[in-house]
């Protein structure tokens, strides 16, 4: 005992500073990778902010009232978006009637009704795996199926159609977010008074996971409207300067389904179309739809975020 | 019960009338559930049209141009009047663009992930995280007018006098800046679902914050790490608009990040864009450059999914 007292004594400062020089220097590691973080952190935000900026310092001068009036011209100081944003309008009407329905549906069947078997594995790994597939490979499955096989040509109908099953992986996961989000208690309380399971879920669960929903839908629809390449791929034309018949007529039976079936082109079309010549008066004005683009798009994330606020500030079970 | 048998004729009425309502009630709910099932099964309609289709055109294809050539071939050139159909010039410009994006995104994801998961206070967290879902949320063909009218130019001026004006650099790099919120809202998850427990361990043994974020946060969440870098190999080989933008239309087999050279992906847009007819071999080569697509994203993921398997931690 009083041999080892002897021998650690004098030793023991030097391993205290040993172990002050090490907790220092583990310290300040630490900081510089808080420094690290913060700085990577950064990058990725001042890129957004640059590209933002760069796309408004461009594209602002040429916005104005005839810019989205005018259709697209072969002198860049007239041309405009008329044809692109109608267009996008109206592909996203057919994406949002294609995709709910079948998103909802799906993701009520699976959360409410599959039983654990290996349909339902099948299924399941499918909405999986196409939320990976690229989406230039959905282009070719509409070119194929919908333009050709089903001869819809490269009209409204297969551009909405296209979209449509792209977002579905995206709607499908959102609404069995919120399906799962309302206790079980609920559906009991329904069934105890009788309630079928389609009353259960009309009249309880589709009301109570609305809000839910909806953001999915948002969100798969703020997806859609900027999609490019599968809509390129299906062959809409670059340079429109007609308008499709207008889906609400004068005269009986007041709607009109002519549009579906009319050639079209959509505002990231349009964008692509300008920015690919070398002349800079059009990369300004595709800046210019860029911009349009860009607010659309972020107003609609906008919509869906304040939408899951409110959701969650409202519903306490 | 017989003591009253004017009583039992409407009753046995009313059941009637019950039992047959109630029939119909469950008619009409099976109605609804094979709907519903019609819905959920147009997932598995979906994935199998996408693979026979491009698995007919692709024969078609194949009838026409031998596997071989297919693969050997160093020229692309299936819009010339002397066609060539090698798929390496264009496999080339896509693992090039790639490798730029995820030479980027990795690391910055990664450190993103580290550093909002163990590091950021709870707040800057909050701020940060919709910001960074915006790059996700924007429009690419947007990104592909900054790659090219923006990023191009600024390295032109600083760093490479001689990049030229189509290059994999610029697109490279602004799809790895937009691919890394999908590894670090991924990653951040996974390091997150790491038990707390762990982490009090570590710290009751005198480990820093960085030795617990490195050595025992990470390795535990591997699995869902290796999961988010996957996504981003996806995503940087499907990517369209930005290459189709700034990186050049011209298939080059080339691996020089500082060349132009066309993509997989911006093969199928350009063909797109020009009115090919339809069952010509021109139109069928974009399903069998699909084909190509599809199985090279499919390999990555069959490889990810290996990787997860063998660093899966449960806990």
């Amino acid at each position: 005992m009083d041999v080892t007292m002897r021998t650690t004594a004098p030793s023991r400062a030097p391993q205290m500073a040993d172990m002050r020089g090490l907790i220092a220097s583990g310290k300040r590691k630490q900081v510089l990778f808080a420094a690290l973080g913060l700085f990577c952190t950064s990058i990725a935000l001042l890129t957004l902010m640059a590209a933002f900026l760069n796309l408004l310092i461009d594209g602002l001068p040429r916005l104005s009232f005839d810019f989205l009036t005018s259709f697209p011209s072969r002198r860049a100081e007239q041309a405009g978006i008329l044809s692109a944003w109608v267009g996008s309008a109206l592909v996203m009407l057919v994406t949002m009637f294609a995709a709910v329905p079948l998103g909802v549906g799906a993701a009520i069947y699976l959360e409410e009704y599959a039983k654990k078997n290996w349909i339902t594995d099948i299924i399941e790994i499918n909405v999986t795996n196409l939320a990976g597939v690229p989406s230039i490979v959905y282009g070719l499955l509409a070119l194929g199926l919908f333009v050709y096989q089903f001869g819809f040509g490269q009209s409204v109908l297969s551009a909405g159609l296209t979209l449509a099953l792209l977002i579905l992986p995206i709607v499908i996961v959102a609404t069995r977010e919120a399906l799962r989000a309302v206790p079980g208690h609920m559906r009991e309380a329904a069934y105890a008074l009788g309630a079928t399971r389609w009353q259960m879920i009309s009249g309880h669960l589709l009301p109570y996971s609305m809000g839910g929903i909806m953001t999915g839908v948002i969100i798969g629809m703020a997806r859609a409207i900027g999609e490019t390449a599968p809509i390129i791929t299906i062959g809409a034309l670059t340079f429109i300067a007609f308008l499709p018949e207008s889906p609400i007529t004068a005269a009986p039976p007041f709607i009109n389904f002519d549009w579906l079936w009319t050639q079209f082109t959509v505002l990231p079309i349009q964008m692509f179309n300008w920015v690919s010549r070398p002349d800079r008066a059009f990369q300004l004005n595709a800046a210019a739809a860029g911009v349009i683009l860009l607010l659309m798009t972020l107003a609609m994330n906008a919509c869906a975020i304040y939408i899951r606020y409110q959701v969650r500030k409202k519903i306490k079970w | 019960m017989s003591a009253h048998p004017a009583a039992a004729v409407p009753h046995l009425g009313t059941v009637v009338e019950a039992l047959s309502h109630k029939r119909s009630r469950l008619l009409k709910e099976k109605a609804i559930q094979m709907l519903l099932m019609f819905a959920a099964l147009v997932a598995v309609f979906t994935t199998i049209a996408i693979v026979s289709i491009l698995l007919i055109e692709s024969l078609r294809f194949f009838e026409e141009v031998s596997l071989v050539d297919f693969l050997t071939d160093t020229l692309w050139t299936p819009l010339f009047a002397d066609p060539h159909y090698g798929i390496l010039p264009l496999i080339s410009g896509t693992l090039t663009v790639a490798a730029v994006a995820l030479i980027v995104a990795i690391p910055m994801g990664t450190i993103i992930a580290i550093y909002l998961s163990e590091f950021a206070h709870h707040r800057v967290r909050e701020t940060v995280k919709p910001f960074l879902e915006m790059l996700e949320a924007v429009p690419t063909v947007v990104f592909g007018y900054f790659a090219l009218l923006f990023v191009t130019p600024l390295l032109q001026n600083t760093i490479l006098p001689n990049l030229p004006g189509f290059n994999m650099l610029a697109p490279g790099l602004v799809i790895g800046i937009f691919i890394t919120p999908y590894i670090s809202s991924v990653a951040e998850d996974a390091m997150r679902a790491v038990p707390m427990a762990m982490r009090e361990g570590a710290y009751a043994m005198g480990s820093t914050k960085l030795q617990v974020a490195l050595r025992i946060v990470t390795p535990a969440a591997t699995s869902g790490i290796v999961a988010a870098y996957v996504l981003a190999v996806s995503r940087a080989i499907g990517e369209t608009m930005v290459v189709a933008i700034a990186a050049g239309l011209n298939p080059t087999l080339t691996f020089n990040p500082m060349e132009p050279a066309a993509t997989i992906t911006a093969y199928i847009v350009q063909v797109a864009l020009g009115d090919l007819p339809h069952g010509s071999l021109g139109y069928q080569s974009i399903f069998a450059a699909g084909l190509t697509l599809v199985l090279m994203t499919l390999g990555f993921n069959i490889f990810g999914h290996w990787m997860r398997k063998r660093y899966r931690e449960a806990y």
